[in-house]
Parts: C-alpha cells; structure tokens; sequence
C-alpha cells in the first residue's frame, strides 16, 4: 500500500508589523487586544494597506525555493463566517499566487536527496484566536483576541510527492531551517507554523487532517491517519473523502463534518488592494548562506561526515552553536554537538539557544585533553544543563571534575584503594562474580568508607566492574 | 483657533439620523459653514449607523479621512444624514429611521441612497453635505431635488472610512446648491490618502472657472432610449441645446454597453456587499448577540433581524452570485461587461471632452411609488456607467418637469473634475 501525502504549511512572517495595518505583531508578552487598530478588527470603513516588507519576505522565500514568480498576483477575499474572523473574510491569495512551483531537496530514505515539488506559494492574514472558557452549559463562554489578526503568513503547498511520515518530517525540518536562515520566520514564537496534511493510500480516497498546530505533532498525525486508512481497507471498509481534526492531546484525527466546515468560500478579487506586479523585485533579493550549502561548507572547512554536517545545519541556531564551539576542535565538537548535547536536549526540551558556549567549550577542551572520560563528560554535560534549567549558576566543568573527583588520574588514586578492598572482601567478590545482587552495593560502600566519601559512587562501581573483568 | 457654533433647526423632511446641536470648528476655507455627512461616512464620537437597525448605537472610535479633511478645513459638521440603508436604493425609503421627504414636494421620495444629504441642502438646512455615489447615489437625489452633486472619479477621493457597500464602484462626493459650492467642498476633499491602496497621487484640482466654448459634447443615444420620460428628455435636450448656444459643440454619439451596463453594475455591487456586510454579526459592535446560544444560531438571528429587506436580497444575489458552479456565469460575465463599458467610455472621449445625458429617467417617484425592486434597479440605468468605468460624474439643475426639478448629467475623463465643474458653472451662470 503505497502512502501519497501533500502538506500545506502555514508559516507566520517575522515582520515588525501586521500585514495590513500598523499594528506589531509582537504580542505575545501582552494581554489580548492590546495590539488592535480599527483595520486588524475590521471595523466599518477600515481599508487595508499592505506591507511591504511582507512581500519582501515571502519573495526571499520563494526565491530560496526556486519558485517562479508571475508578473501579475492578486489578493482575494476568501469568505466565510467565524468568531476570529473580524471582517467574515480572510484576504488571501487565490487562483494568481505570489510565486509558483519550486522544490526543496531532502535526504531520501535510500540515501542521496529527494527532490519534493512545491505546488505554490501564497501570502494571506491570520485570524484571530479564540480562547475557551469556563464549564458547564451555562458557565461555558469563548473570549476573542485580536492580537493575532492580520499577522502575515505564508502557505507554503507541495505536490503529494511525500511517501512517508519521516519523509515529512525531514521535509519540515529542512523548510523550518530554510525559512530561519532567510530570518523570515522565527521557531521560537507560539503556533508560528501549522500544518495541513493530504493523505491517501494509492487507489483510495484522499484525507485532509487540519489543526497540526505543533511541528512534532506532523509525523503522530500521520502515522494515525495512515494506521487509520490501512485498517479500514484491510477491513474492507470505505474511505472517504472528508476533512478530519487532528487532536494534539489525544494524538488522533477525528472526523469534522459539522456544518460549520463545509463552506463555498465565494473567493473573489480584494477590491480594495491594487494587483501586485512584483516579479522585478526578485532580482533585488539576495539571499543569505542556506542549509545546503552551510552544510557542505562544514564538511570541507571543519572535515567532519555528512551526518554531522546535515544534523548541525538543519536548525540555524545549533549550526551557530556549532560555529561557536568548533573552532580547534572540531572533531570533538561535531559528535558531542550532534549526537550528545542534542539528544540530551531533546530529552529535556530545551533549546540551543540556553546552553552556555563557555562551559560547553570547556567541557570540549577536557574531553580533548583526556582528563576525563566519556563517561564523566556525559555526566558533566546532564549536570550543566539541570542547573541550566534549574536557573542556578552552571559550575564551570574544571569546578565540576575537582569537586566530583572525576578526573582520570583520581580516578587512579581511587583504582588502589578498590583494589585493597577486593583483596580484603574475597567472599562478597565471589558472590559479585556470581551475579549476586547486592554484593556490588556492599563492595561499593566499603571503599566510599575507605575514601570517607571523597569519591563518586557511580564511579567507584564502574572501577569494579573495570577492575573484576581483568 | 477653535469657535463654537450651535445649531437647532426643525428637520420636517427626516433628513438627519443624528443632529449634533453643539459644534466646534476650526478657521479655515470652510470655516463655520453648517456641512450634513451622509451616515455611511465614519465620525469619531458621533453614531454611524448607514441606516441600518444593525449598527444602531455604533459610534466609530476613528474619523473618515475626509471627515479629518473637512474638520481642518474648518467645516461644522452638524449630523449625519439619513439614506437607503447601506446605499441599497434610488429613494431613501429603505432606511431603518424612516424615509426622507422631498423639500420640493414632501409627497415625493428625494432619491438615494444619499436623499438625507440632498434633502438637507435643498430645504435650506445646509449649505452644503457630503454623500456617496456607488451607481448614482449622489446624481439621482441630486437630480430629484434640483441641486448639484458630484462623483469624483474612482480614487480621486479616500475611501479610509466610508463603510463599503460596493467597493470597487464607490466614491465621496459634494452636494451643493450650486456649482461653487460644490466645487468648493470638492477641492477641500480630493487628495491622496496612503490609508486608501485604491487612492491615487495626483495634482491637486485647480481653482474653479466657467468655460464651455468649443467643448465638443458627446451625446449618446442611449440616454434617451425606451424607459426616459419624453417630459424629462425634452428638457435635458434643451438643456443641451443651450450648452451648444454657450459655444459647445454638441456630437452625437452611441453607447452600445449600455445595454449591460444595468446588469454588469448589480452583479457586481451585490457580489462586493455580500462580502462587506458578513462582519456585521454583533460580536464587535452594534446589536449584541444572545451568548447562550451556538455563535452560528446567534449570527444569523442577528443579521435576519437586523438587516432591512432590501439589504438581505442583495446579500443573498451577490452571495448566489459568487458562489462556486455560478461565478463564471454571474462575478466573472459582470466584470467583462464592466471592461465593454469601460472601453465605450475611452473610445468616445477620444472624439469628445464630455457626455452629456439626463441623469434619471425620470423625475423623482411618489412615496412608495416603486414597491417592485426590479423597476427601482432599472432607474439606475443613466447613472451606473460612471461608476462601472471609474470616470467623474455630475448633475446639475436643468429645468423642471411635471413640476419636478431635472438634472442634466455631465460626464469627463478620469481626473477631469475640473472640466466637468467648469463647463456645469457656464451652464449654470448661463441659465441664471
Ligand atoms: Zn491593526
């Protein structure tokens, strides 16, 4: 059963100001409505203008996707009814696109790149947000903010060349770092990016699951929906085609056939906005160094593999992080980056942005040296970033070896009072080599009482281990 | 230097919504002239309703853009005029605060949709208002109360607060009791407005003067075809008969567009307000809705018992006619008759400087004379050219028939105002 998926990927631009007004559009600090005038809320006889700076950047994108753009493009009104939506109408792009076609090449999963065809691109204003509140019938209500209405986005559609979720996955990942390079788009701010995906199974009907609001909520929704689609036809049962709900909490696609969703959007042109003739401004545009070519850039300037370069750039933060620490060191600094510090961050949640560059390149230094282990770094590097997340003052890694007894030479001193306490513990030595459990746990308090708790428990166990395998 | 001025008169005609009895005004070239706005124009601090029950009690947080120019200018505004609720009639009897009256004959509708505006300056009230003009909603009351109303050309004024009905086809515009008047309000409100992506950066209008010799004057036979009262043509030709005699020469022409001009201009307004009016669903402003129910239960009661009949037809045609499977038939076949009307407009001011016509058909109707939507639609069919085509347009006092004033329709080049004025002023002095 061969899986088709298409994505349409909202993408809030960067701008200081909204797309049609001169509100900013930094308001996430504030409390709603604070960042309102009488065109982001549609008031009677409100007209909008547009910003030029949003062109600009959607034009820096579709040229960094190498789409091409037509000489004439419209605005046009997209109609329906909703709360969040102040004028009961959206201003977007419709049948005359900003920019058409393009691609963006992925790591395929072969091996080598995958080229994914890009059907358009568009620009439109966001809508409001609702906020639910309350419970109960009566006591139920939903507020309004505004804030968020007539934030610039870009829709960014692909052909349905995506074969799989990890497929759409890596297609995300290197869009996001494509859009971050062009500092058009920035991950950090709340719902900056949503998803809209087309799912089908070859030969059935095709699925539209709206509402992925998170980018790491893309691969579980469509692992779901394919699950979903795959059982219904083992089960003989019918696909149709509809809209589905991606529900975060629960990780499922629920189906959304409500009244309210089956709309006739009556599109027609924005008479209120002259057409855009924009294609001269193309030229103009120069583009900043993109993950691609900072990637192979890496590989020659600081010879390190193919999946270390690819992983660095894909988030321009790291790739900088990376840049910061790399200097005399990269071969340390690669795998440390991209397979230690990263993983250890995504376990916590937490981005780049908050590791400190001095002590991660302290710790780099040491590891080069040799005066630790891996083993002690690793654990360096957990207690740096716990007092990092804590909000304590992170211990230089120097600090942490001398105050753990980490280092390898320590660890020697150590290595001779274990070996005496093996000599004299023969029995529990014995049972430890017969895998008794708790034998280990005695043999390791002996020596903490020898040392008088001057050495790391962890580390005295695996010096066991060490010693009792020789 | 600010002044006060108070204003109490007795209204008998219904040509005010809101009446501001106490007003400040600055010096200026308008300084302490009692001017009426049309009610669909925003005013900061003053209900702007468009005649509609659903924005009763709405008072806009922000001026109009002209409303800022006139204030500077020194104008006292002393109220918002009544209309056919969001400019949807030829005869202001479709407002939610009842209909206006015609000074001239109080029998009689004023015309529309700006026929509060028209009424005010005819009866005296003010010397002179501002109204709107989407497909002749300044000419006809203008024409039907025997005053001078003009509509720019499209983009010559800001739209930045005119609560849209058609907004592709609309414009502000000055009426007045005579041409100077006119003119004067005009120059005080043309200009460009960067709020406004439709509004264009040209020179500002040059003083008024009266010239009409050797204008050459198209007249198309298409203004006095089946529909026009022989009583009111007969007066309009004569009227033109006396633009020749003041050294114009008088070109016979044809406008065969015409025929779907009607058509391209219903199409297309209806689609435009369909659109424009969805925001008016109690949420922000105006009527509150009732929050225990479902927000689409609570939308469409809102609207079915705020909008006036009127209203609601033309929101479900211009709905109907932009929906999917119809809008080639209807949206799409409009805008290019829209581009035929347009082409017959460069094609004939390629031989001539102006056109010249009646401005209605007839003369102002009695009240609830036009009960049938479809006749009232097709009395439109002289002034909606204009507006399809963007040019300036305006009427002038020409005569009287059945004992009713009669306007002569003068129509110029995009940006051709000042002609239009200058010629109307010789007519006019040249009546006098
Ligand atoms: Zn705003």
């Amino acid at each position: 059963m061969t899986v088709i998926i298409g994505l349409e990927i909202h993408c809030q631009l960067n701008t200081n100001t909204k797309l049609f007004c001169g509100c900013s559009t930094d308001y996430r600090d504030d409390g709603p409505n604070t960042h309102v005038c009488p065109v982001c809320l549609g008031l009677p006889g409100s007209l909008p203008v547009l910003n030029r700076q949003a062109v600009v950047y959607a034009l820096r994108v579709a040229k960094a996707l190498h789409c091409e753009v037509p000489e004439f493009s419209e605005f046009a009104r997209k109609n329906y009814f909703y709360p969040d939506l102040p004028k009961a109408f959206q201003i977007t792009q419709y049948d005359k696109p900003l920019a058409l076609g393009g691609y963006i090449e992925i790591e395929a999963e072969a091996g080598g790149e995958k080229r994914i065809n890009l059907t358009r691109i568009h620009m439109e204003e966001d809508p409001g947000r609702l906020v639910h509140k309350g419970s109960g019938d009566r006591g139920r209500y939903t507020l309004v903010d505004y804030n968020r209405s007539g934030v610039p986005l870009i829709e960014i559609v692909t052909e349905p060349e995506l074969s799989s979720p990890k497929e759409a996955r890596r297609f995300l990942n290197k869009l996001r770092a494509t859009l971050e390079y062009l500092g058009i788009y920035d991950s950090e701010r709340e719902g900056s990016l949503r998803v809209d995906a087309n799912i089908s199974i070859k030969g059935y009907e095709r699925v539209e699951v709206k509402n992925i609001t998170s980018y790491k909520g893309v691969e579980k929704a469509l692992t779901f929906e394919i699950t979903r689609q795959k059982g219904m036809i083992r089960r003989n049962a019918q696909i149709v085609r509809e809209t589905r709900h991606y529900q975060e909490a629960r990780g499922v696609t629920t189906s959304a056939r409500s009244k309210e969703m089956e709309h006739d959007y009556r599109y027609f042109p924005e008479p209120d906005l002259a057409p855009l003739q924009v294609s001269s401004w193309v030229e103009e545009i120069e583009l900043p160094e993109l993950p691609d070519t900072r990637r192979d850039r890496f590989m020659q300037q600081y010879g390190i593999s193919l999946n270390h370069a690819r992983t660095l750039t894909g988030d321009l933060r790291l790739a900088e992080f990376f840049e910061e620490v790399a200097s005399g060191i990269p071969e340390v600094a690669a795998p440390w980056t991209a397979d230690i510090l990263l993983g250890e961050l995504n376990y916590r949640d937490m981005p780049i942005s908050k590791v400190p560059v001095p002590h991660f390149n302290a710790l780099l230094e040491e590891v080069k040296k040799g005066t630790i282990t891996d083993t002690s770094a690793v654990e360096i590097l957990r207690l740096l970033l716990n007092q990092v997340m804590e909000g304590s003052t992170p211990e230089m890694p120097g600090a942490v070896i001398a105050r753990l007894g980490l280092s390898k030479e320590e660890g020697g001193a150590f290595r001779e009072i274990v070996a005496s306490v093996l000599a004299e513990n023969g029995p529990a030595v014995a049972d430890q080599r017969a895998g008794k459990a708790g034998a280990i746990n005695f043999l390791v308090g002996q020596v903490m009482k020898a040392t008088r708790g001057r050495a790391d428990p962890k580390e005295i166990a695996r010096i066991i281990e060490d010693l009792l395998k020789e | 230097m600010g002044s006060k001025m108070s204003f109490d008169k007795p209204d008998p005609d219904n040509a005010f919504i809101t009446l501001c009895r106490e007003i400040d005004y600055q010096e200026g070239p308008l300084s302490g002239i009692p001017i009426a706005i049309k009610d669909n124009i925003s005013t900061a601090g003053i209900q702007t309703t468009c005649g509609s029950k659903i924005l009763k009690g709405y008072i806009p947080p922000y001026d109009a853009h002209v409303i800022t120019l006139i204030r500077s200018a020194g104008g006292a505004i002393v109220g918002k005029t009544n209309m056919d609720e969001f400019g949807m009639g030829t005869t202001t009897e479709s407002s939610a605060f009842g209909p206006t009256t015609n000074p001239v004959d109080p029998t009689r509708v004023p015309g529309g949709s700006s026929g509060g505006s028209a009424a005010a300056v005819a009866s005296g009230l003010v010397r002179m208002a501002l109204g709107t003009d989407t497909g002749g909603s300044i000419r006809c009351p203008a024409s039907f109360c025997g005053i001078v109303g003009l509509k720019p050309t499209y983009g010559r004024v800001s739209r930045y607060g005119l609560i849209a009905y058609a907004n592709s086809l609309e414009q502000i515009g000055p009426l007045a009791r005579n041409v100077r008047d006119c003119a004067l309000l005009y120059s005080c409100i043309a200009g460009y407005d960067p709020r406004d992506g439709t509004s264009l950066d040209l020179p500002a209008p040059t003083p008024l003067r009266s010239e009409i010799q050797g204008k050459r004057i198209g007249v198309p036979a298409e203004f006095f075809g089946e529909g026009v009262d022989p009583a009111v043509a007969s007066v309009v030709q004569s009227g033109i008969q006396r633009l020749e005699e003041l050294g114009a020469v008088i070109v016979p022409c044809s406008m065969p567009s015409m025929r779907y001009a009607l058509a391209a201009y219903y199409v297309t307004s209806m689609s435009e307000a369909s659109s424009n009016l969805g925001r008016y669903d109690g949420v922000r402003y105006g009527q509150a809705p009732d929050t225990v129910r479902s927000w689409h239960d609570a939308y469409s009661e809102i609207r079915r018992a705020g909008f006036g009949e009127e209203v609601r037809r033309r929101i479900l045609l211009g709905s109907f006619a932009l929906s999917a499977g119809y809008q080639g038939k209807y949206y799409a076949k409009a805008q290019a008759a829209r581009q035929m009307v347009r082409d017959d407009f460069e094609r004939l001011f390629e031989s001539v400087d102006i056109i010249a016509g009646p401005t209605m058909p007839t003369v102002a109707f009695r009240l609830g004379e036009t009960s049938d939507p479809l006749s009232m639609y097709l009395a439109d069919i002289l002034t909606v050219p204009a507006n399809l085509a963007g040019v300036p347009a305006l009427s002038v006092p020409c005569g009287t028939a059945h004992g009713m004033p009669v306007g002569l329709q003068l129509i110029g080049r995009h940006f051709a105002e000042d002609e239009i004025l200058a010629a109307a002023l010789a007519f006019e002095e040249g009546s006098a």
